[in-house]
């Protein structure tokens, strides 16, 4: 019924070889998108059961926040020129977080017991965003003006070519991983943010602040949206509806991971990442996408709790 | 009567009406001369001082940003008619309708204006799918439409006049000029997932098979709003075309152009042709990522002509200093002097007779230069060849004659 | 009778709940609107088919969809292959390459019609696959995913991805499908045009005839004891559970339930409005479909209907007037029905009428003590 076609062509044992790298690094670049963008939600739905429809704009809100950093220093400083793009993530992160607060103190803290409400009072939220975005900064899609340094690609042979921005969205999701495993299961917080999760009325007895807990947890995970959305301004441009175009992808790696624990993101991604990228070098590009989606949503299907599902009875 | 009375007041009359006939031909036609019931038979919205025209373009969705430059264009069109005139001396009041990117409301919307509002004509529409939607509406209710947009062709309709091209004549004259300028004999097609692409590079394919007498090294289509293109990338690396001929729509260019940038494909290394990159999709793009690659269009920013020189300016007027207007705002702007000519040329304002007043129209005033209606509702237009500079705009290398457009050219299907 | 009258009418309340509507939608509507706006109406209540299923799935399940979409449009597509094949007939498409197809398969150089379309030329059978196809999705779905006691935000994800890979599957496939541009230029039902104005009311009222029937249909389901073992699931699934019932098989019936009329709700659909599109199949028509049945009350039957037609008109004025507004207004509507309304319309009519019987009771009263007074009120709302 559908129409496969498969590119069949002749290369050279240097060429595949070529392709192997090219594509295994295609591969790990979409795995490292993949993983900035499943960590924060991740970290909401997997610590706080909240499923938050709306992270794919708070990507997009960091990815408009670098645009901002871009339009400022270009009119204002353009001395600073090379180096604002790691002081825009960081704005993109704050900014990000701030929000992400506001919107955990003024929405979701009502839903908490209300799974399926949250899922459609996020939309809401979403929808509000996107507007938002819209009538803030045009229907246009818009990119800020990235620094050199992050143009052009290494060449280790002729045949192989490496882009730099796919080394540095890798290099930002290795950190940012790190970053995140180091502040849940080595600092006072982190150890405080899974308590909550695994026991509640425990931790509010022996006296951490659930509500203040919980509000940090919603807006850890929105900051690191918001840097996944600051990274993915590298690849691509950002417009009102960029969000939405991620949510389901996002989802479902982390469904997929067993939405407990980071290492089932990380596994996760992975998967899907080459899973995907092998699927649309042999099949054309959208019957790539589509065999992905319908190879993830089939294993689901026979394994439903995703790969590492939780052990804990919460 | 007196014969020397009559004789002068023949004379008088004539010299009168010789006044008249100078009068009318350098001013605004004045509404008395038409009076409503007759130039209004079936019932649209006219009266003995205004007639209403609908647009109707997604000024929200994904396909707001290429829409604006349409919508922006055809009001500074009708702006300038009303400002000498208007049309058989009646001001356009113009109904705007939102499509919302979304086609179903686009055909509930075309419905709307025809049937409710019994507007005089449409402007409107930009990709083929809203077009396709909306096209039964106006051929069941007898309205008219102006479509802007360069499309694949393979349709003709008498309640559409189509001002961009159609394929055969974006592509044809612009794949024998690659390939003679570049020796190309290898050629990569790709393209969004939709018809448009995937037509346009079928009638590619036979043009470049049959009669350039290349090879097609690949074709591959991805789904509108896709932003991963490695894959894509080191495939075109490895079969190292003479020509990447891209037909990649919306928001998916941003991220292609800059992908391939990244990847280190570069005008001095790889020739690339597109149609569907206009000053619009460089704007969002940015020019120093399309900096040596090739469009084909029938109208560029740049273009050097007094026409254009003076569109430019009443544009940047009307809409500031950093606006950039593509192929299809420039289609968009012709589209209300095309039906004011039609109406002025059948002295109505009934669709069937502008219908078939409008073959033959020439319009010297246009800003590519000049165009004229065909019987298959198309346009005579030349074919440009621009290639992107940092700044944004295209430097103009090549332009063909008028090519007479062929929506069902023998051969190519 | 009476048991149909407690039963399917829904006792005294229920029944002049479906009076009411009848009298809306069978006199009111078609004699205060003109033929462009009903035939909108007559749009936004096939959207009603896929609410009044929500209700049954979620409000009374406690299973959230969020992909109807995939049942609407799979049930749209069917009535629209069979219309495009009679649209199509040799005399028709003479000017095309292959005479005899449909077009958009002309233009995508094909030359003879592929497999999947050849048994819709018959109508018996394309209206036996608008209920079937989604019936049988459904049920391969649902099976797969209830008897592995997958639920709540987990289940509504994953019929998101189906929702997007139905939607790209369509997209991708033009020459079988029409791709993005959907199936346009449908004309004729067996020989009587369906875009005049009297074939429109025609639709119209059959429309109406078929949704007052699916609301039966529900009340009937819900008020069986399989509809109380809903309920009951809808709240404490494990305890259903362990009583011995199969909780997996009743989902999978409700959700069977839900997609077929999904699909008859697409059909009357692409009958109405003479074609379907993929952008009716994917992520965001379905959610906007579960927002139908919120504002309307999600266990409230009627209710959906109310809903469907509350935000589709608010939507078709507030974008022809207010464009920018209309998401903002959209956004805040979801949010407000899950925070402030969880009830929806239904919810708010039900406690305004409380209320009045309320007051009318204690009015009606003779002063009595003040403490039988009070009991009397803390009663009187419950019906």
């Amino acid at each position: 019924m559908f129409n496969i076609p498969i590119t069949c062509a002749t290369y050279t044992s240097e060429e595949i070889r070529s392709i192997f790298i090219m594509q295994g690094f295609a591969g790990l670049s979409l795995f490292s998108i993949l993983l900035l963008m499943a960590l924060g939600l991740a970290i909401i739905f997997g610590q706080m059961g909240v499923v938050n429809l709306a992270h794919g704009e708070f990507m997009a809100l960091g990815a408009y926040m670098v645009y901002l950093c871009s339009q400022i220093t270009a009119n204002h400083f353009p001395a600073f020129q090379p180096y604002y793009f790691i002081i825009a993530i960081v704005v993109a992160f704050i900014v990000t977080a701030l929000v992400g607060a506001l919107v955990e103190w003024g929405m979701i803290r009502f839903l908490y017991k209300r799974p399926l409400d949250t899922l459609l009072a996020t939309w809401g939220l979403s929808l509000i965003m996107q507007q938002a975005f819209r009538s803030i900064f045009g229907a246009r899609e818009v990119t800020p003006t990235l620094p050199e340094w992050l143009m052009g690609s290494f060449k280790p042979t002729p045949t192989i070519d490496i882009p730099i921005n796919g080394v540095f969205v890798m290099g930002l999701s290795l950190l940012l991983t790190l970053g995140v495993y180091i502040f849940m299961f080595r600092s006072r917080t982190g150890l405080h943010m899974r308590a909550t999760v695994q026991n509640r009325a425990m931790s509010s007895a022996v006296g951490i602040n659930t509500s203040l807990v919980d509000r940090f947890t919603f807006a850890l995970g929105c900051g690191i949206a918001g840097v996944a959305g600051a990274a993915f301004t590298t690849i691509g441009s950002t417009g009102p509806d960029s969000g939405s175009r991620y949510i389901v992808d996002t989802f479902l790696v982390v469904v997929f991971g067993g939405a407990g624990n980071m290492a089932g993101t990380i596994v996760s991604s992975f998967g899907i990442a080459q899973g995907q990228s092998i699927s649309e070098f042999f099949l054309e590009g959208t019957m790539g996408k589509v065999a992905t989606l319908m190879a993830i949503v089939v294993i689901l299907m026979i394994r439903p709790q995703g790969l590492f599902p939780s052990k804990v009875r919460t | 009567m007196n014969p020397t009375n009559t004789s002068s007041l023949h004379y008088c009359r004539k010299v009168f009406g010789i006044l008249l006939a100078s009068t009318l031909a350098t001013s605004p036609l004045f509404a008395g001369d038409f009076p409503t019931a007759k130039v209004n038979t079936t019932g649209l919205a006219v009266t003995d001082t205004e007639v209403t025209v609908g647009q109707l373009h997604s000024a929200t969705g994904t396909m707001a940003i290429s829409e604006t430059g349409s919508i922006q264009a055809e009001q500074l069109a009708i702006d300038q008619i009303n400002a000498a005139g208007g049309v058989l001396g009646r001001q356009i009041k113009v109904i705007k309708e939102d499509g919302a990117s979304d086609w179903p409301t686009f055909a509930e919307k075309a419905k709307k204006l025809l049937v409710n509002d019994k507007v005089a004509s449409v402007m409107g529409c930009w990709t083929s799918a809203s077009r396709k939607a909306v096209l039964p509406v106006f051929e069941k209710e007898n309205g008219m439409l102006y479509y802007p947009t360069f499309y694949e062709g393979l349709e003709q309709s008498k309640n559409v006049i189509y001002t961009g091209q159609e394929a055969t004549q974006q592509i044809l004259a612009g794949l024998d000029w690659i390939a003679k300028e570049k020796k190309a004999k290898t050629f990569y097609l790709i393209g969004s997932d939709y018809i448009w692409p995937r037509t346009s590079n079928k009638i590619a394919r036979k043009h470049i098979e049959n009669v350039l007498k290349g090879t097609v090294v690949g074709e591959e289509y991805y789904a509108l709003g896709h932003t991963q293109f490695g894959s894509l990338i080191n495939k075109i690396k490895l079969k190292k075309p003479d020509v990447i001929y891209a037909i990649i729509v919306g928001g998916s260019n941003v991220s292609f152009y800059k992908q391939l940038k990244a990847a280190g494909i570069t005008a001095d290394k790889q020739t690339l042709l597109t149609i569907s990159v206009t000053e619009d999709e460089v704007l969002g793009i940015g020019g120093e990522n399309l900096v040596g690659f090739y469009s084909a269009m029938k109208y560029f920013q740049s273009l050097q002509n007094p026409n254009n020189e003076a569109f430019v300016k009443a544009f940047k007027a009307k809409y500031g200093e950093k606006s950039v207007i593509g192929d299809v705002t420039q289609a968009a702007y012709l589209g209300p002097w095309l039906w004011k000519m039609a109406v002025e040329k059948a002295g109505s304002f009934d669709v069937d007779k502008i219908a078939s007043a409008s073959p033959g129209i020439e319009y010297t005033g246009a800003p590519e230069g000049y165009v004229k209606l065909h019987p298959n509702h198309h346009l005579w237009s030349k074919l440009r060849i621009g290639q992107w500079q940092a700044d944004g705009q295209a430097k103009v290398l090549y332009e063909s004659g008028l090519i007479e457009p062929n929506p069902f050219p023998k051969g190519y299907q | 009778m009476k048991k149909f009258y407690n039963n399917v009418l829904g006792g005294r309340s229920g029944s002049i709940g479906v009076i009411i509507l009848a009298i809306l939608l069978f006199a009111i509507l078609p004699m205060s609107l003109d033929a462009f706006r009903l035939n909108l109406v007559g749009k936004y209540l096939t959207y009603a088919f896929v609410a009044v299923g929500l209700v049954l799935l979620w409000g009374n399940s406690g299973v959230l969809s969020l992909g109807q979409g995939i049942f609407f449009g799979l049930g749209g597509y069917c009535m629209a292959m069979f219309l495009k094949l009679e649209a199509s007939s040799v005399e028709n498409t003479k000017i095309q390459s292959t005479p005899g197809i449909p077009d958009f398969m002309d233009w995508n150089q094909i030359t003879h019609l592929p497999s999947l379309w050849v048994p819709f030329k018959s109508l018996p059978f394309a209206l036996v696959a608008v209920a079937f196809v989604p019936t049988f999705i459904a049920f391969v779905v649902g099976t797969a995913m209830f008897k592995r006691r997958v639920g709540g935000v987990y289940f509504a994800v994953i019929t998101q991805a189906l929702a997007l890979i139905l939607s790209l599957g369509i997209d991708g496939n033009q020459g079988l499908t029409g791709g993005r541009n959907g199936i346009t230029d449908l004309r004729t039902l067996l020989g009587w045009d369906i875009r005049t104005k009297s074939a429109q009311y025609v639709l119209y009222f059959a429309c109406c005839a078929l949704l007052i029937g699916a609301i039966l249909l529900s009340r009937f389901v819900l008020s069986t004891r399989m509809g109380r073992l809903l309920l009951a699931m809808k709240d404490k699934e494990d305890r259903v559970r362990f009583s011995g019932y199969d909780v997996a098989s009743f989902k999978v019936f409700v959700f069977c339930l839900a997609a077929a009329m999904s699909g008859v709700g697409g059909a009357l659909f692409v009958l109405q409005v003479g074609f379907i599109s993929p952008s009716l199949v994917g992520i965001v028509p379905s959610i906007e479909m579960v927002i139908f049945a919120a504002v309307g009350g999600k266990q409230s039957l009627l209710g959906a209907v109310y809903g469907t037609l509350v935000v589709n008109a608010g939507k078709s004025l507030f974008s022809e007037t207010f464009p920018q507004l209309w998401l903002f207004l959209m956004g805040g509507l979801f949010i407000a029905v899950v925070m402030l309304f969880p009830n929806g319309l239904a919810g708010i009519f039900d406690s305004i009428g409380s209320r009045f019987k309320k007051r009318s009771l204690i009015k009606a009263l003779p002063k009595t003590t003040e403490v039988t007074v009070v009991e009397l009120a803390e009663t009187g709302g419950k019906s």
